[in-house]
């Protein structure tokens, strides 16, 4: 049984703020997903993983694009720049270890 | 004025050629169309301010006599796929003001055969959903029956095929997200192999799933979009060339897995056309055979772990610091990324986020996401075995045709209208949804679709097949 606590718990893991109100009906929406999906757990027989036909094709780590062919492009769709650099809040310090 | 309610990819290319109008002309009407059927329907989320430019820049090239089968051709393209300098959002209010720095691969394809993009088309927020109601910007209306979805994740770029407001698009599957809505808008949606289309340039969602494929009226159509778009790409490692020697080949045998047909929530109507369009394709030739998929009933639940394990790993880049939406007033970064992922995601993708990270989380693991994985390996094996027999699988597309907006409001009753689809996703191959008729529903007689899957590769089979059931 999925209760609102294990959801608080996932939202601080997957970093989203959920509002209080929400938790309860998301508890139980997750709950019945996740009662669905245990049927798997019944499956029986010879399991076992095989390695993909597909497998992670590796090329050189070379650069590929000409010096600053993409950089306006991405700086601008940051919300927050200062030149070059993306503009974050602090991230030691304050009230953050009580948090994390 | 050019008539398009008839009008497909192919005889727009041979009036070209012939001169009975231009590609200005054509995108003109398309764009008239639009403007009068849009506010409605809510197909596009937004119609490109430079149509005109692209359809004049076909013009050229058909006037020098030395231009491709998608010249001029005006499309739809789903609003997960980037076009350089163009917005794109999944439909997502976290992606607002995004501007794509660059071209996808299908993209690309397309400018080189001088296609013209008419704009961007509403979806499932980051195509999760299977009737675009969780679009961030208003559901899109079956063109058919405006009290009905057009079906999802892709419901704007089918809709727009169907109301006559582009004469192709591109949409994405990830679990039907191409063949649903297109069952439902009576058009035809094609989910190419795994790895057959790029997916480079594409919002990923599930990446072991995901692949984008074509919408159009035509089977000949859907052949000519997926052959300008398909193709290894070096800028996707999981993509290969298909192997060309396949397209003289034709299908003969049907396995029709019956058993999965006496699961509870098929609409009787869709068993019956369903029934009909296998006699019609015994009539045609083909030879029929019950086939057992031993392992396909568990198909929906293990798509339903391994895709929101995918999805909350992909999801994790939208953090408000790189692009999209920055929710202000957190007090140092951890509280800014809890604020704008909080307030940017809609329902059904912290939903998803959330049984994702539940489903990969230690002690849950085992059970769940590495369960999953052996058993779409099996899922797999079980197809090998039945493709061994027959040549294609046939099944319906979707288990009921388009239902009401709003009809559907717990999420686990959406996810059984994947109940079909959903298979060809987890084992890699393609499926192509065609037309076969109408069932009623309600006080309408309503589009569905007949689903056909091949192996790895063996896309021609598809179109063949199609063609023949459509008498193309």
């Amino acid at each position: 049984m999925i209760t609102t606590e294990d959801i608080k718990h996932l939202a601080e893991l997957s970093r989203m703020e959920i509002p209080e109100g929400e938790m309860e009906h998301l508890a139980k929406e997750v709950d019945s997903i996740l009662g669905y999906v245990s049927q798997i757990t019944g499956a029986t027989g010879d399991m076992s993983r095989e390695v993909p036909a597909l497998h992670n094709v590796m090329r050189e780590d070379t650069p590929e694009n000409t010096p600053r062919e993409f950089t306006e492009k991405l700086i601008a769709n940051a919300p927050s720049h200062q030149g070059d650099y993306l503009k974050v809040k602090k991230i030691l310090g304050g009230n953050s270890d009580d948090i994390i | 004025m050019i008539d398009l309610k008839n009008l497909t990819i192919k005889k727009a290319h041979e009036h070209f050629s012939k001169k009975d109008f231009s590609a200005r002309e054509l995108a003109e009407s398309y764009l008239k169309n639009i403007e009068s059927k849009n506010p409605e329907i809510n197909a596009y989320l937004e119609v490109y301010d430079d149509v005109l430019a692209q359809a004049g820049e076909a013009d050229k090239k058909i006037a020098s006599g030395n231009f491709d089968v998608l010249t001029g051709i005006p499309l739809g393209i789903k609003d997960n796929i980037l076009i350089d300098g163009k917005k794109a959002t999944s439909a997502s209010k976290i992606l607002a003001g995004y501007v794509a720095p660059y071209d996808a691969t299908v993209i690309k394809k397309l400018k080189a055969q001088s296609a013209v993009f008419l704009g961007r088309t509403n979806m499932d927020e980051f195509a999760m959903g299977g009737s675009t109601e969780n679009s961030a910007f208003g559901v899109v209306k079956n063109p058919l029956d405006i009290s009905r979805v057009a079906g999802g994740s892709s419901g704007g770029s089918v809709a727009a095929v169907a109301m006559g407001g582009s004469l192709g698009a591109l949409g994405s599957d990830t679990g039907g997200s191409v063949r649903e809505p297109a069952a439902f808008c009576g058009v035809v949606g094609l989910k190419p192999t795994y790895g057959g289309v790029s997916r480079y340039g594409l919002m990923a969602m599930g990446s072991s799933l995901d692949v984008i494929g074509p919408v159009t009226k035509t089977v000949t159509d859907s052949e000519i979009l997926f052959d300008a778009i398909k193709g290894a790409d070096k800028m996707d490692s999981t993509t290969h060339s298909l192997n060309s020697n396949l397209k003289s080949l034709n299908s003969k045998t049907i396995g029709v897995p019956y058993h999965i047909l006496e699961q509870e929530g098929i609409d009787p109507e869709v068993k019956k056309n369903f029934n009909d369009s296998i006699k019609k394709l015994q009539d045609l030739g083909y030879e029929i055979k019950d086939i057992k998929l031993p392992n396909i009933e568990y198909s929906l639940a293990v798509y339903y772990i391994i895709m929101p394990a995918e999805v909350s790993s992909n999801m994790a880049r939208f953090d408000g610091v790189k692009y999209g939406l920055h929710v202000e007033g957190g007090k140092n970064l951890l509280e800014d990324y809890l604020k704008t992922r909080g307030a940017g995601f809609g329902p059904e993708v912290r939903r998803r986020i959330l049984i994702g990270t539940y489903v990969l989380s230690a002690g849950y693991a085992d059970a769940y996401y590495n369960k999953a994985l052996m058993l779409r390996q099996k899922i797999s094996d079980d197809f090998k075995k039945a493709f061994a027999e027959v040549d294609v699988i046939a099944t319906p597309t979707a288990p009921c045709p388009a239902f009401k907006i709003g009809e559907k409001s717990d999420p686990l009753s959406m996810y059984l209208a994947d109940i079909f689809t959903v298979t060809a996703n987890i084992v890699g191959i393609p499926a192509i949804s065609i037309p076969s008729g109408t069932v009623p529903a309600g006080d309408k007689n309503l589009p569905v679709g007949l689903q056909i899957m091949a192996p790895h590769d063996h896309e021609p089979f598809l179109f063949d097949l199609g063609k023949k059931f459509l008498g193309e």
